[in-house]
């Protein structure tokens, strides 16, 4: 299969939006390009899983590599490995929520549907880029249509929170860009496939591995460059927020990722700063939550520290945390889009997101609360969702690393948890339980878009949560491959 | 070899008989000025054309005038530019008295500039300059009736005598220490000797001017503020683009025994231009002014490029120079039609203009986004290729602040695009009626900011014809 698809479809959508007239045509092509998109993602899911059992153990399957710029060695070359395509999935997943829970957007709705369909083009072609140019390429296309998302369909101080992010994210890749010149200039070619056989001496991975992974990190929320996220989800539109949250901050991750994997030393050698860094999101991010009172900024701040497990999974750079590490960007970006999408939903209908202002929502909408509860119960990491599997396998991983600062910073990561049982049960309770005010009562409960979106949602933490193999089926074997490179950074120490 | 003349001049032939044309027209019957402007953009698609097809090599008048496909290619860029810049002024030319004389300098200046960059002596280039800059100066006080326009040309006049005299002086040391003023001679006599380099930095000071490269950039916001739109897209696109392609030429071709000083020179000169540039652009409200320092940063960072290494440096500089002729005439093909038939150029009363007029809107948004440099548009390529070129030399600090500063200019722009889009304004501009072949010209700028950037074929056909040191 041509993973070139993965472009094209998104690309052929936004252009069919563009030439239509009315809203439900608009929101008709919208909802079947995302169901294609879904489907092409499963589709590959298919085909990619055959191929293994048939025993084809390449790195990368379905690799397409076409000259691009050929003075410059910058090659359109595009494949994917397990961790790619869950990503894929997870973004096509998202997509069609995203799309049905937009369904009655009426201002400009032409405009925000192109811009929700080209942001997941960027994320689709970010994700199966293994060209270094083609990937900040991507990487950069999916910036513009965040900014313009929340400045115009946001809601509260929606152009500044639109400016932050926008500049913040900006500042992440031209970081991202000094440490790509760097690779260039010292291994002449952008491919990521040769680079990783090649090498990079010590010094030139010690001195430009912190411009990747701080660049990709601001992306992925990293501490002390997370404050673009909580203005940046609150005043979002819904759909976007669950764009932002559940695929946007998965570009940040995913980029660590691979850098970490093609940089192994630099990687070992600043792996306590990442595990600190990623320590102090996990805490601060928990208990900043515990201060918030409006719906959005309790899911951008819980964001933050979920977030940190990815770092840490990533720091802690041993398989089974990698491993996590992959699965809790999964699972959180299933988790906080749900947990979006349902406050989106209230929003929509109590006009208002702050905790004190709900109360008794179970009455008057038992779908959406049960949502709602649903969201906030995988985010505490009970059993049975997935965020119970994605935390429980990093802590397994970084418990592995005997080191004794790095057990401390496993405990106190962990601890967090309890911070998160907290602040969840606490806004739950307060906005599902309790008397309901006059006007709520009498508002009406999830139409069929909403229903159909929050589904779709929670079957993916579902099978996740309750069949764990499946994902780590998918996984495995490419973390395996990531190790032997990371592995051999080690034994050369 | 008569035939051959006619061939390597062709361009600058065409150009002449375009303005024997104009004053053809000038004294012959009265005609409505539309049918006068659609014949000169006709003749000017001619003009274009006649540049496109077969290349040619050679120098005549004894190394005077030299050419070749590069060269070619970079008359044809500024010809394409003309062309927009052209169609663009449609709306503000239509009730203009003297229409004939507005191109008739501008014609003369662009001659002018094609000797300057086919220039293998310093004399033919001096003089090209000249040629190029004084009708400018005339154009720039063609908004007759206001008197900013008239203080405009003042001071484009007085820089422009001013920084050719330090140009002058440069070129005049060079002949007293070498005893020749043409390149393929010079080359072999420039040394470190001290008198050399100084006379080194004073035409780098001259074409600083020319460029306005920070700290000679002081007369540019003015000139451009009260030049009329079409004078001021002249001057930043075109005139600027004929300096920068002299610039590099002579410093890759004459100037090659001393490469570590005019490294060293470039760098301090663009990141001075960049920081100003951005520092400054983002305190301005005229939208003219705007454009003003952030072409000043542009030009910042084509330094950059052109200070790597001279063949991705020289094909990067002109690649980059034709991505800046679509997204920088788009924008200022958006403030000239909004100047002529609104009679607003504040980024303030842009604010809520996507309700009135969403096609311009998007039109300046993508020119915008290219010249901020973002993906998928052709100024994400070009910017990044300079930038790639200019880290060849492995200076890495270098690269870092660009990168940053990147970021400064994004939120300048976005900042535009933010009042276009965001902003509640109770009395937005009106919805304009453009014309026709403006919309074309449009048109045209956003074919060639997307197509420019994702087509490779572009920049590798103008990295195949580079030449470098």
């Amino acid at each position: 299969m041509n993973l070139s698809l993965l472009i094209i479809l998104p690309l052929l959508t936004a252009l069919l939006i563009l030439l239509s007239k009315q809203l439900a045509q608009i929101r008709v092509i919208g909802l079947v390009g995302s169901i294609a998109q879904l489907g092409t993602a499963s589709w590959l899911l298919k085909l990619y899983m055959d191929q293994r059992a048939a025993g084809n153990t390449a790195t990368h399957l379905f690799e397409t590599n076409a000259v691009w710029f050929k003075a410059l060695n910058i090659n359109y070359h595009i494949g994917i490995d397990g961790i790619a395509l869950a990503m894929i999935l997870l973004t096509s997943l998202i997509v069609v929520a995203g799309i049905l829970v937009s369904w009655t957007m009426e201002k400009l709705s032409k405009e925000y549907f192109f811009l929700l369909v080209l942001l997941s083009m960027g994320a689709y072609g970010f994700f199966i880029s293994l060209d270094l140019f083609t990937l900040f390429f991507f990487l950069e296309v999916a910036v513009i249509p965040k900014f313009l998302l929340i400045g115009i369909w946001g809601s509260g101080r929606k152009e500044n929170s639109a400016m932050k992010l926008a500049l913040m994210l900006m500042a992440g890749s031209a970081l991202v860009f000094v440490g790509l010149m760097g690779i260039y200039y010292n291994t002449h070619t952008f491919d990521m496939v040769e680079i990783g056989k090649m090498g990079m001496s010590l010094g030139v991975q010690k001195f430009f591995f912190p411009f990747l992974f701080l660049g990709f990190g601001i992306f992925a929320a990293l501490f002390p460059f997370h404050t673009w996220v909580p203005d940046g989800h609150a005043s979002a539109p819904t759909a976007a927020s669950m764009f932002l949250a559940g695929i946007s901050m998965k570009l940040g991750g995913y980029g660590c990722l691979r850098m970490a994997a093609l940089m192994p030393d630099a990687a070992h050698a600043y792996s306590w700063v990442i595990i600190l860094l990623a320590t102090i999101a996990i805490i601060y991010g928990a208990f900043a939550t515990m201060m918030q009172t409006d719906l959005k900024y309790i899911n951008a701040y819980s964001s933050i520290s979920h977030c940190g497990f990815v770092i840490l999974g990533i720091g802690m750079l041993n398989k089974t945390s990698i491993n996590g590490a992959v699965i809790q960007m999964v699972s959180h970006g299933l988790m906080t889009a749900l947990f979006f999408a349902a406050i989106g939903m209230i929003y929509s209908r109590t006009h208002t997101r702050m905790v004190a202002q709900l109360g008794g929502l179970l009455k008057a909408m038992p779908f959406i609360s049960t949502v709602f509860v649903i969201a906030g119960l995988c985010s505490l990491g009970l059993p049975g969702f997935s965020g119970f599997v994605a935390e429980m396998t990093v802590f397994m991983g970084s418990w592995q690393n005997p080191d004794g600062v790095y057990r401390a910073a496993t405990v106190i990561s962990a601890a967090s948890i309890v911070v998160t049982a907290v602040y969840i049960l606490r806004a739950t309770g307060r906005t599902i339980m309790g008397p309901i005010s006059d006007e709520h009562a009498l508002l009406s409960d999830a139409s069929w878009n909403e229903k159909l979106a929050a589904g779709l949602l929670i079957i993916g933490i579902l099978i996740i949560g309750l069949a764990p193999f499946l994902i780590n089926q998918l996984i495995m074997p490419t973390t395996d491959f990531l190790m032997i490179n990371i592995n051999k950074a080690i034994t050369l120490k | 070899m008569s035939s051959n003349i006619f061939i390597l001049l062709r361009q600058e032939l065409i150009l002449s008989l375009l303005i024997f044309i104009l004053l053809f027209i000038k004294i012959g019957k009265e005609r409505g000025n539309e049918s006068v402007l659609n014949l000169i953009n006709g003749l000017l698609v001619v003009n274009l054309a006649v540049g496109l097809f077969g290349m040619s090599e050679g120098g005549i008048f004894n190394g005077m005038f030299t050419t070749n496909a590069f060269i070619v290619l970079e008359k044809n860029i500024l010809n394409l530019a003309l062309l927009i810049i052209s169609m663009q002024s449609y709306a503000w030319l239509k009730n203009h008295k003297q229409l004939a004389e507005f191109y008739l300098l501008i014609f003369t200046s662009m001659l002018g500039m094609f000797f300057m960059i086919s220039s293998g002596n310093l004399l033919m280039f001096y003089l090209g300059l000249e040629m190029s800059t004084i009708p400018l100066a005339a154009a720039a006080n063609f908004d007759l009736a206001k008197r900013k326009s008239s203080e405009a040309a003042m001071k484009l006049i007085l820089s422009s005598a001013f920084s050719s005299g330090i140009l002058l002086m440069g070129i005049s040391f060079l002949y007293g220490t070498t005893g020749t003023l043409s390149f393929d001679v010079l080359t072999a006599h420039i040394t470190n000797n001290p008198m050399q380099i100084f006379a080194f930095i004073l035409v780098v000071s001259g074409f600083a001017f020319k460029i306005s490269a920070v700290p000679f950039h002081l007369w540019t916001a003015d000139v451009y503020e009260g030049s009329p739109v079409a004078v001021t897209a002249f001057l930043s696109v075109v005139s600027k683009a004929a300096v920068l392609f002299t610039f590099t030429s002579i410093l890759y071709k004459v100037f090659t025994p001393i490469a570590t000083v005019w490294y060293s020179v470039l760098v301090v000169l663009s990141i001075a231009t960049i920081l100003i540039g951005n520092l400054f652009a983002i305190r301005q409200d005229n939208f003219k002014r705007f454009l003003a320092f952030s072409s000043i940063a542009q030009v910042g960072f084509i330094l950059i490029g052109i200070s790597g290494s001279a063949k991705a440096g020289s094909a990067s500089l002109v690649y980059f120079v034709l991505i800046y002729v679509f997204s920088n005439l788009a924008a200022f093909g958006v403030v000239s039609v909004v100047s002529a038939l609104a009679g607003k150029e504040n980024i303030s009363d842009f604010k809520g203009f996507y309700k009135t007029n969403p096609f311009l809107s998007w039109v300046l948004t993508i020119a915008l986004f290219s010249l901020a440099g973002v993906p998928p548009t052709a100024g994400f390529f070009g910017k990044l290729f300079l930038m790639m070129a200019g880290a060849a030399k492995n200076n890495y600090g270098l690269i870092i602040f660009a990168s940053l500063n990147m970021v400064v200019s994004f939120y300048y722009y976005l900042k535009v695009v933010k009042a276009i889009f965001m902003d509640e304004n109770d009395a937005p501009i009106q919805k304009l009626s453009i014309p026709k072949i403006t919309q074309l010209a449009m048109y045209i700028c956003i074919a060639g900011i997307i197509i420019t950037g994702l087509a490779s074929l572009v920049y590798d056909y103008i990295y195949s014809l580079s030449i470098g040191i």
